[in-house]
């Protein structure tokens, strides 16, 4: 009733995209479950296009009661979620019609219409529906067209909010500004006179002194209550809260300082000789100093959260993508799951997906800090906002809107700067008792003035206490850690490191071991060739050339070690004519007429064939850590092919950089003793735990531990998950676009291990500003109050100004925020070397 | 010592003991969710604070806090609940919703991210 759709129509056709889950029932069994369902007419699964037909009755069953069917027998049944933005909606009751008119969708899930934000979530089926119906849907519910919501509003919410607050700022400053130079003229008479001679001759008659105090008095209003209302509406607020901040401190100040100087005015009489002296320039040019510390402190601020800003930025506008056999451009917004996005050079990935036809470079380097294009094909993944560089391709997208790596990345790195590390609750503690504090020592300093010291007693002792309230600052406290934070969580996330929050970040500072997974971590976690030795007769190319074409048909992995190897040394491996897989043992066949085995030892002697001069080969081979195989031309040795899992570029460099850090490298794996220790002396490493079982991993860490230092281990998130757990910070080497690793304190997306040394750098670096910031803030209120209070006074007869002390103030939150901005142009030991190597 | 400075004295010590009891020693009282089919809902006024400041939930519900900031002082711009690790940013004039399902029965505080303004969800059995 609500939709374009006819309800009534028996049989509902909705394809479910889906595959099989660990321990999954078989097909036929799903098959059967599905047909049981009342309501169910007809059901085809082909798990090999993962994707089941069925026919429903939507009458009569609900599409998420067959889903839940399904994924009860143990499939995953890919859902997607949608965000759409509904305008025209003023009542709670549109809630329920828009909802329904949703539901009934066929390939809506379900649909959440939240009245607040006018915001519909929407969970679906990709492919099976696409943004155009959804429109549709809500439009024929009587509301207005239903606009996309935006990637990541908040953000550039976030900036435009600090734009304007800071013209705000310091549109208030100008005003405090102009005013603070006549009453600072009215205030400092000797001064003003050598300026203006003929304004102010030397007798001045008491009354127009009077009378330029009124005038002083009065303007100073409007910039009480214009350029620093957010004092006292804030010292308000808060007040009624039982709470006090910064705020109460400018405004009691300030506030003090005009009510003083006015009753001193009005009634003279009500103070001792001498002491009835106004002093409004102290409101006029506090007020202004502190709100143009303000505006700057915005400005700064804006800065240090700029690294996901450009986060957000990287994100591409539109998409080609191929609909109804055409390529059509479209918000990037509207993509959805299934879509093929057709790539030209120099073009940005819209979105994550998987290649399905074509080749390129891609300049991944956004993303995963990997600076060098990293070459894909067919079946590889493609990762959104990464750039392509030459070749023109197509991909199916797999991930859109908020599940995309960058929108992940975003969403993780936005969370971790909400975090706290846990030098901030020591410092929360500190600051929800500072303000009151300062006020009792404000009011101390009053007595203490008051009852002992020298004449005017009075004006001193309000002068003194209104510039405690001035110079305490608690937001160069408060702001130290979080700032820094912002600042270094986004500096690692713009070289693909990404730390789950604060505390990761802290601990990461304090790492004093770090532990290596060898597979996959230190090497790629698959085997390469790495040495052809021919015999006696043959030459290299000949003996590579006829191994892999006897090992063509096999899918061993390290017979396609050596398959991949001889087509990347560009020799053509023929068809073999006769072809047999030999479990435990190897590959014979038959190639260009000749009998070829590949193959261990144990072949070699079921043969009874004399491995001679190369059993020698093997064994250098094998201490090396690699996996040696004899190949056998009719019946003579004719030489070994060796593969092994490789080293990665960097691991080398980057294990150095880490022991220059002073940490402890450790290896961990499940290979032999010497194996290990083969890669081991190559990387650089001295400590290996060889011989470790999978599931005990876990444990080794936990003895580490036990040494009493801060351990860190490295692995993949999956395998390696319960190790990493175990660990004070566990790393997991990214997989594609999966960022989010829920076993891992620090995901590293670009795979490499420079990746821990920078993680770890920064860390160190972070922890360090945060910690100059919060010591230096607390060394200026520390030093700062006292001084302020006058103790200086009765020994060197300094006393300071509460025009100084504003300016202090001011200039303290600065320099918080600056220094916190110093840690965007840190430069880490771990990139410097590979920049520097570049060079050379 | 004459009558005014016993007096100013006196005046000043009262105020000591006043900010004491004032921001310290103040107990504030809850403000309990209200329930919605099973959901616990709060709206929470940012200005200058929380408003209410101190929530009153019951453990095992889902609890939906609706922030809406109304000011644009940096200080609140970002509510942090650390004990359940979340925060969320909240742009001025705009309802942010924080949800959660408290599991346990005490304090959930939460703040700004500087700690000034403060306030708690208090679940009870």
């Amino acid at each position: 009733m609500y939709t374009n759709f006819d309800l009534t129509k028996i049989g509902t056709t909705i394809r479910l995209p889906l595959r099989a889950a660990k321990g999954a029932a078989s097909s036929a069994d799903l098959q059967k479950t599905l047909s049981g369902i009342p309501g169910v007419e007809q059901v085809h699964i082909s798990l090999s296009q993962a994707q089941a037909h069925v026919t429903y009755d939507p009458n009569r069953v609900q599409l998420g009661q067959i889903i839940s069917a399904a994924q009860r027998d143990g499939f995953l049944v890919h859902q997607a979620e949608l965000s759409v933005h509904i305008e025209g909606m003023h009542c709670a009751s549109c809630v329920s019609r828009i909802e329904q008119g949703l539901r009934v969708l066929p390939g809506v899930l379900e649909a959440n219409v939240n009245p607040a934000t006018e915001i519909a979530s929407i969970q679906y089926l990709p492919g099976a529906i696409d943004f155009a119906t959804i429109q549709a849907a809500v439009e024929a519910t009587g509301y207005q067209a239903a606009h996309l919501l935006e990637q990541q509003p908040t953000t550039d919410k976030e900036s435009a909010a600090h734009a304007r607050e800071y013209r705000n700022l310091m549109a208030k400053f100008w005003f405090a500004a102009f005013i603070s130079i006549p009453t600072v003229a009215v205030a400092y008479p000797k001064i003003s006179w050598l300026y203006l001679p003929s304004l102010f001759s030397s007798d001045v008659s008491e009354g127009l002194v009077r009378l330029l105090w009124i005038l002083s008095g009065a303007v100073t209003l409007p910039v009480m209550f214009y350029s620093g209302r957010q004092f006292f509406t804030g010292a308000w607020s808060a007040f009624k809260h039982h709470a006090a901040d910064m705020n109460t401190l400018i405004a009691l100040g300030t506030g003090a300082a005009w009510l003083y100087s006015t009753i001193a005015l009005i009634f003279p009489r009500l103070f001792p000789e001498g002491t009835a002296e106004p002093f409004y320039d102290v409101t006029a040019v506090v007020t202004a100093l502190v709100v143009l510390g303000q505006a700057l402190e915005v400005r700064a601020k804006g800065q240090t959260s700029q690294a996901i800003r450009k986060l957000v930025g990287l994100q591409a506008k539109t998409a080609r993508v191929v609909r109804n056999g055409r390529e059509t451009e479209i918000p990037v917004e509207e993509v959805v799951v299934g879509d093929i996005v057709v790539m030209r050079p120099g073009e940005k990935i819209p979105v994550d997906g998987v290649i399905v036809e074509g080749r390129s470079a891609l300049d991944e380097s956004m993303i995963t800090g990997e600076s060098l294009p990293v070459d894909k094909q067919v079946g590889d993944e493609v990762i959104g906002a990464t750039v392509n560089t030459t070749g023109s391709f197509k991909f199916k997208a797999t991930k859109v809107g908020k599940d995309t790596a960058l929108a992940q990345i975003v969403k993780m790195v936005q969370d971790a700067m909400g975090s706290k590390a846990p030098i901030a609750r020591m410092v929360d503690v500190v600051s929800g008792y500072f303000v009151p504090t300062v006020m009792i020592i404000a009011v101390l300093t009053f007595l203490a003035w008051f009852n002992f010291g020298p004449s005017p007693a009075l004006a001193y002792a309000v002068v003194t206490a209104v510039t405690v309230l001035i110079i305490a600052c608690p937001c160069a406290v408060g702001m130290a850690v979080p700032l820094s934070l912002v600042a270094g969580l986004g500096k690692a996330a713009e070289h693909g490191v990404l730390i789950r929050n604060g505390e990761a970040l802290q601990t990461a500072s304090a790492l004093k071991i770090v532990v290596l997974d060898k597979t996959g971590t230190i090497t790629k976690g698959k085997p390469e060739l790495t040495d052809v030795v021919p015999a006696m007769g043959f030459d290299e190319k000949t003996l590579l050339r006829l191994a892999a074409s006897a090992d063509r048909l096999s899918e061993h992995p390290l017979a396609q070690a050596i398959v991949q190897g001889a087509k990347s040394r560009g020799l053509e491996a023929a068809e073999p004519s006769e072809f047999n897989a030999i479990p435990g043992h190897g590959v014979e066949a038959t190639v260009e007429g000749k009998r070829v085995l590949v193959g261990n030892l144990k072949l070699m002697q079921r043969q009874g064939i004399e491995a001679g001069a190369l059993a020698e080969a093997v064994l250098r081979l094998q201490g090396e850590g690699k996996t040696a195989m004899y190949v056998m031309v009719d019946g003579k040795a004719a030489g070994v092919v060796a593969v092994a899992d490789t080293i990665k570029e960097d691991s080398i460099e980057a294990i150095q950089v880490m022991r220059q850090m002073g940490l402890e490298v450790i290896m961990l794996t499940g290979d032999n003793e010497r194996t290990a220790h083969a890669i081991a002396k190559q990387v650089g490493i001295t400590r290996v735990l060889a011989e470790v079982l999978p599931e005990d991993k876990s444990q080794q860490v936990h003895s580490l531990k036990a040494e009493g230092k801060k351990v860190g281990m490295v692995g993949d998130g999956i395998n390696d998950a319960p190790a990493l757990v175990e660990a004070d910070v566990g790393f997991a080497i990214g997989t594609g676009t999966d960022v989010a690793i829920e076993a891992a304190d620090i995901t590293l997306i670009g795979g490499s291990l420079k990746g821990v040394a920078y993680a770890i750098e920064t860390s160190k670096a972070t922890m360090r500003n945060a910690k100059q910031s919060l010591f230096g803030a607390f060394i200026y209120n520390a030093l700062g109050i006292p001084v302020a209070a006058g103790i200086l006074f009765p020994f060197f007869g300094i006393l300071l100004s509460p025009v100084l002390a504003g300016a202090a103030m001011a200039a303290s939150s600065i320099t918080v925020v600056g220094n916190a901005n110093r840690l965007r142009y840190f430069n880490a030991r771990s990139f410097r070397a590979r920049q520097s190597a570049g060079v050379a | 010592m004459n009558w005014t400075q016993i007096l100013v004295n006196f005046v000043g010590l009262t105020a000591i003991a006043w900010i004491v009891a004032y921001f310290w020693l103040y107990r504030k009282r809850g403000v309990a969710a209200a329930e919605v089919s099973g959901l616990q809902e709060v709206n929470i006024k940012v200005k200058g604070g929380y408003d209410p400041d101190v929530i009153v939930v019951k453990r095992g519900r889902p609890v939906r806090l609706h922030f809406n900031r109304q000011e644009s002082a940096l200080c609140s711009e970002m509510v942090v609940f650390d004990k359940i690790n979340k925060s969320a940013r909240l742009p001025e004039g705009e309802t942010v919703t924080v949800e959660f399902t408290p599991e346990q029965v005490g304090e959930i505080p939460f703040q700004c991210q500087m700690g000034m303004l403060r306030g708690k969800v208090v679940v009870t059995a």
